[in-house]
């Protein structure tokens, strides 16, 4: 029996030239990456999440601003670890964790109302409205507490003049994102959903307002209102709404989802005072974050240049 | 015999001293597992582990845990009644004066850490602010109870008057859950817990009352023996 010659190798087998003289860049890539992988569990099961500091999370070309405070900055891991977001839990330890894969991009935030340019804006395209600074503001907590926080943002009225809202709009509006399967606390009816903030027209345009897409130098951590929200330094920290998906322009007052939950306790303005109690509890004093002393609280939270947009209201009746 | 049976009569010829040590012992547990809640605190104190604002945990925590050993301490005659394990009365004076240390304990906190001694704040704030009245009354109400713990006290004021005074827990309990729901800004769902817990334990006693009043004619129990059953 003639047995032929034994079959060589096919050539649709043969690894064509290019790819041999690039086995070596094969390798090392596949090495890099898996490497990479590793490092990435690794890094992301042993250090603490919240306080990982990532590479691409650092925000270029930060400018300082006269209206940051030279008050001692609160520790970022305090400031990323004791959050009141009712979205993901009611506990305040418990967003750092709850948010960690919470979903940023794609992220579009929806502008309409009585506006001119009703339009749907990508997150980098409003980040990148104007230069970032950095805002060292006092954030004062409706329960009683205090932080001071280096936000990283610019003021809100350099979105609402390009948005150019109608003269009839008085107010505007912010809703944060719904999505109970990212945000579990929705899930829970402790509050009516999706939770909504607002702001008169003139309150937005102060300058001091901030729309604010970071934090210490980086990209906002999720707990902490990623990838957009507002800072309102003069007003309870619930009133600076996070995770913006719609900003509306009205021209009625937006009824805001504290005073919808609780009307006697929380009003729409809801300005840092002093002399307002809370129907619960006094508002005089306050907790900073790492102090053992409370501190008195301050009028506006100290942000005096915001009085003359109350001039002649009656801040028991308006709290 | 069967194990259950032999059990039985071992624990008849068992003398009264190993009873007894028995009982010391799970006092001692008792004691020992008690104070967990404020050794976990001191251990998170001194590691640093008590998050961004200790005070508030601090208070948070000895506040929960008077209301869950003022739960246990009512808890005691329903679960010997229905397990039938009656020497747990033998517990529950402990238990309920760790109600009165974390009472003592959450209320150390809000005159020192939270007033910083301001008699005038904390007057104002009594008067003023409804949760810390019902807060502040369901611990006063603890004290005379805590003072009036001991054996001579019973024999002193006589069973059945010692058992009318301590039947002010049943007050402290409820003052002590509307202390709770009326604090917090939003999420009702731990109080309405410690709510749901106490209504079917007043629930119980209500019944028991109840089914005692109808039958009334035949129990006649002398008052010293229905302290054991308050």
């Amino acid at each position: 029996m003639l047995i032929g010659k034994p079959p060589g190798i096919p050539w649709s087998e043969v690894t064509p030239k290019s790819t041999y003289l690039n086995r070596r860049t094969f390798l090392t890539a596949a090495a890099t990456v898996g490497a990479a992988t590793l490092a990435d569990l690794a890094l992301g099961d042993l250090a603490n999440p919240a306080m990982t500091v990532r590479a691409d999370a650092k925000i270029d070309g930060i400018q300082k601003s006269p209206f940051s405070t030279t008050e001692k900055e609160t520790p970022y891991k305090d400031v990323t670890n004791y959050n009141n977001f009712y979205e993901f839990s009611t506990d305040k330890y418990e967003p750092a964790s709850l948010a960690k894969n919470f979903k940023t991009r794609p992220w579009t935030v929806t502008i309409d109302g009585d506006v001119k340019k009703k339009q749907v804006l990508d997150i980098d395209t409003i980040i990148k409205m104007a230069p970032p600074e950095e805002r060292i503001y006092r954030h004062r907590c409706v329960e009683g507490w205090s932080i001071v926080v280096p936000w990283v943002g610019f003021s809100l009225s350099e979105l609402i003049k390009r948005a150019d809202p109608l003269p009839k709009a008085k107010f505007v509006e912010f809703t944060t994102l719904l999505d109970m399967r990212q945000m579990p606390g929705q899930r829970t009816d402790v509050l009516h959903w999706p939770y909504v903030e607002g702001l008169r027209m003139d309150e937005a345009m102060h300058p001091l307002a901030l729309l604010c897409f970071g934090m210490y130098g980086e990209v906002l951590p999720n707990q902490d209102g990623a990838p957009l929200r507002i800072v309102v330094p003069w007003k309870y920290g619930f009133k600076s709404a996070k995770s913006i998906v719609r900003i509306r322009f009205t021209t009625s007052q937006p009824l805001n989802t504290w005073q919808e939950s609780a009307p006697r306790e929380y009003g729409f303005y809801s300005n840092v005072n002093p002399n307002v109690d809370h129907p619960r509890w006094s508002q005089a004093k306050e907790r900073r974050l790492g102090e053992f002393f409370k501190r008195p609280t301050l009028m506006f939270n100290g942000y005096d240049q915001v009085a003359s947009l109350y001039s002649g209201m009656d801040l028991r009746k308006n709290f | 015999m069967s194990a259950r049976r032999r059990a039985l009569v071992c624990s008849a010829k068992r003398p009264d001293n190993v009873r007894h040590m028995k009982l010391r012992l799970t006092k001692v547990a008792v004691f020992l597992a008690a104070l967990i809640p404020l050794g976990r605190l001191g251990w998170k104190a001194l590691n640093d582990g008590l998050g961004a604002n200790p005070i508030e945990v601090i208070t948070h925590s000895t506040g929960d845990w008077t209301l869950i050993f003022i739960l246990l301490t009512l808890s005691v005659t329903p679960v010997r009644r229905i397990t039938r394990q009656y020497w747990l009365i033998g517990i529950r004076r402990m238990i309920g004066l760790f109600a009165f240390f974390y009472g003592s304990l959450h209320f150390l906190t809000y005159i020192w850490l939270d007033k910083f001694f301001d008699v005038h704040e904390m007057l104002k704030d009594i008067a003023k602010r409804p949760f810390i009245t019902v807060g502040f009354s369901a611990f006063v109400l603890m004290i005379p109870l805590a003072l009036t713990s001991t054996a001579a006290s019973i024999r002193r004021l006589g069973g059945r008057n010692w058992l009318r005074l301590h039947r002010l827990i049943y007050l402290t309990a409820i003052l002590g859950v509307v202390h709770y729901a009326w604090l917090v800004k939003a999420d009702l769902r731990k109080p309405i817990e410690y709510g749901g817990i106490l209504s079917l334990l007043l629930a119980y006693r209500i019944g028991v009352w109840a089914s005692e009043r109808r039958s009334r004619p035949l129990v006649s129990a002398p008052a010293a023996s229905k302290i054991t059953e308050a």
